[in-house]
């Protein structure tokens, strides 16, 4: 191969953590929790040595207070659990959602509910991830459906948890996280960098949650001389604890107009061979690996079916589904879960195509020749 | 209580120490009063704190370093030597 | 001797509206006072200092003043301030947390923390009650003692919250009472230079709720008791278990020397920077 290529053999798992690096993440807390426990472990060994620090905390309500913490003190922090330790962090994902805290936790999710299958896939966290704290609040979810992509996505969810001031969830399912693959991932001096806006006044005019036009207000860390209060409480504009009626309002809602402002950069989501589709896969996570095979299968025998790829579940990119909605007669949406997507589409898709789900949560993964299957039935 | 302004001027050429109550911050809980060496404090009907005595006013601060609201204060009696300047 | 006026001038929040949020005679503000007088005497930079609590009247410590302060979530104080000392190891990180926040919801991080002997210094006001919420028992609600949540007197025997953070590997723990306020200063200034997890349990009154309930009387006869039952270590150590029933033995009460968790962590990063010197990038 002329072209010198750094071709790795990478666990899903292990991608996550070289991508937080690559991010330029220097900070990681988290408990042991199978399916996720390897990127704890690899970041154990692989942060000291860029100078960065691990802690293992006593439990994952500790692990998202520390991350929160650290990321105080000007660290990009990130997180690794499955759903038990994720319905743990649930508050604190609430304190930071409302401080506008920049984190990542990445969840890897297995069956639920409770103890569960722990070594098996499922997609059962979905509306966890978007509803498990309480409150009105803001979320951005990414789902990596390949090792190469937990590299990326781990990455795009560190820059727009700084960019945004929100913190980001890596949504993954077993499959990806265990998953060993071939991937060439590029050098970690080429990779981008987003960094939190600083401010740039004087320590006594800074108001730290004073949103600049984008939105977002720049956030300076502590002990960089700008000395100026976080709270969970809802707040005004320069950090302090508010019940004025129009203050809170403007605090929840400024929340969300950020996100909104950044919607269709957030929202990551591939097409394949929609242009000429009547029919549409929709998938996330492993079950796009199982849609394209089946793609292959079902164009072989002349349906013209596409796949809509969801790398971004929240805010659920509608405008992927309505773009092509005119065209399309049938919808399929394979899922891990009872159906926690299939709802969105449903919503979107208000009575236009006809749309099914396929749904397992018995652990075990829906194989191509099952959607294959699905999708001839739906198209006859 | 026309008096007890008069009585303010004397303090200082008596040169005790300056003994300030912020009543907007004091919620009369009474332990300034009590827990005084010298008992110069004292609470009057309206629970309002005030110097009933501060000639005896040592200037300890235990007052200040015991109030919850940060609402007494205890400046150290200005040398004598001022304050008869100013009278000349 | 900074004046109270000094006090408020150099380390008060003057855009926050004063007086503050503790009801009249309540200790909370005696404590906040003589920590500012603690870190004045230390002449510790401002910007230096991170002050983090959790929720419950004292949570509502850290936004009166101007450091680096943060109000965390119910119990959970001492994690984020690990996080956050971890992440800035220059910074003094102060904890204040109450009995309820510190031992009930925030035991299992209290205890850890301790054990991890972290570069943090706790302040534990201790007041017998959930005071925020209206006066519910806490973990060290006196057995027999009443609160809006046993008003037939609580079944369960409190802790004892210096014994337990002793036995968790705290390097420094401290009590005393908002009563003994020189010894507070004294106290909190040993505990920030300790190096190590440190404690200070200030055993304190809340005239409103706990002293209502349980007919203890006015904060200042609150504060009287404290002065009786107090009994210095000093003499403490010469007294049978039996004379020292109903007492609250005050002063510094462990001091050791132990491996800070921070510093043996930048060791950590040394060897793996070394070893990785020899794997390629």
């Amino acid at each position: 191969m002329s072209k010198k290529t750094s071709y790795q053999l990478m666990q899903g798992n292990e991608a996550v953590a070289e991508g937080a690096l690559a991010a330029g993440v220097s900070f990681f807390a988290g408990y042991p929790i199978t399916p996720s426990t390897e990127i704890a472990e690899i970041l154990s060994d692989r942060l000291p040595e860029t100078g960065g620090k691990f802690i293992q905390m006593e439990d994952e309500i500790g692990s998202i207070a520390a991350i929160i913490g650290a990321s105080i003190g000007g660290r990009k922090t990130l997180t690794a659990t499955s759903g038990p330790g994720f319905s743990l962090m649930q508050e604190n994902l609430g304190f930071a959602c409302l401080t506008e805290i920049p984190l990542v936790i990445v969840n890897v999710m297995r069956v639920g509910p409770s103890t569960g299958l722990p070594t098996s896939p499922s997609q059962g966290d979905v509306m966890q991830a978007r509803w498990g704290t309480h409150g009105d609040h803001p979320i951005i979810v990414l789902t990596p459906s390949s090792v190469e992509e937990a590299f990326h996505y781990t990455i795009k969810a560190v820059n727009f948890s700084e960019k945004y001031r929100n913190p980001v969830i890596v949504l993954m399912d077993e499959v990806i996280g265990h998953m060993r693959a071939r991937v060439n991932l590029p050098p970690r001096s080429m990779v981008e960098r987003v960094n939190r806006v600083q401010p740039n006044m004087p320590p006594e005019w800074y108001l730290p949650y004073e949103r600049s036009a984008t939105g977002v207000a720049p956030m300076a860390s502590f002990g960089d001389g700008y000395r100026y209060h976080i709270t969970g409480l809802v707040h005004d504009a320069k950090g302090f604890p508010t019940t004025n009626p129009s203050e809170a309002r403007d605090n929840i809602r400024g929340l969300f107009s950020k996100i909104e402002r950044g919607f269709r950069e957030i929202c990551l989501v591939d097409y394949e061979l929609m242009e000429d589709a009547e029919h549409a896969i929709i998938a996330y996570g492993c079950m796009v690996l199982s849609a394209r095979s089946a793609l292959e299968q079902l164009r072989k025998s002349g349906i013209k079916v596409g796949l809509i790829k969801l790398g971004t579940l929240w805010p659920f990119p509608r405008f992927a589904i309505e773009h092509y909605l005119p065209q399309l007669k049938t919808i399929l949406v394979p899922e891990l879960n009872m159906g926690q997507i299939y709802r969105e589409v449903l919503r979107v898709n208000a009575g236009k195509a006809v749309i099914e789900k396929l749904n397992r949560v018995n652990g075990t993964i829906i194989a191509p020749d099952e959607i294959v299957k699905t999708v001839k039935g739906m198209v006859r | 209580m026309g008096s007890k302004n008069d009585k303010r001027k004397e303090l200082t050429l008596e040169s005790h120490p300056q003994i300030t109550i912020f009543s907007d911050w004091c919620k009369s809980c009474g332990i300034c009063v009590a827990f005084c060496p010298k008992e110069v404090l004292s609470m009057d009907e309206n629970s309002r704190v005030f110097a009933k005595a501060p000639e005896k006013c040592i200037a300890c601060h235990m007052c200040e370093i015991r109030c919850p609201d940060f609402a007494i204060n205890v400046e150290e009696a200005r040398p004598v030597a001022d304050s008869r300047e100013e009278k000349q | 001797m900074i004046s109270n006026s000094q006090l408020v001038n150099k380390y008060f929040r003057h855009s926050k509206k004063f007086p503050h949020i503790w009801c009249p005679g309540c200790g909370i503000g005696t404590i906040l006072g003589n920590m500012l007088r603690a870190i004045d005497d230390l002449a510790i930079d401002k910007n230096d200092i991170a002050f983090v609590s959790g929720i419950g009247c004292t949570g509502r410590a850290p936004v009166y003043v101007d450091f680096n302060t943060l109000h965390t979530t119910h119990g959970r104080a001492l994690p984020f301030a690990t996080g956050l000392k971890l992440a800035r190891p220059e910074l003094k990180v102060l904890v204040a947390t109450g009995d309820g926040d510190a031992t009930a919801i925030g035991g299992n991080h209290l205890i850890h923390a301790c054990r991890r002997n972290i570069d943090i210094t706790t302040i534990i006001v201790n007041n017998y009650i959930y005071g925020m919420t209206g006066g519910q028992y806490s973990p060290t609600t006196p057995h027999g003692d009443k609160a809006y949540t046993c008003k037939l007197g609580n079944i369960e025997r409190p802790f004892n919250i210096s014994a337990l953070v002793e036995a968790a590997g705290a390097t420094f723990v401290g009590r005393t009472t908002s009563y003994h306020v020189l010894q507070l200063q004294n106290i909190i200034k040993k505990a920030i230079l300790h190096k190590g997890f440190s404690v200070v349990e200030v055993i304190t009154h809340c005239p409103t709720t706990y002293g209502r309930i349980n007919h203890k009387g006015s904060a200042v006869e609150m504060l009287k008791w404290q002065k009786e039952v107090a009994v210095d270590k000093s003499r403490a150590d010469k007294m049978s278990p039996k004379e020292l029933e109903g007492r609250i033995v005050t002063g510094v009460l462990i001091e050791k020397d132990l491996p800070e968790f921070c510093e043996q962590y930048d060791t950590i990063i040394e060897q793996a920077q070394n070893q990785a010197k020899g794997k390629p990038e």
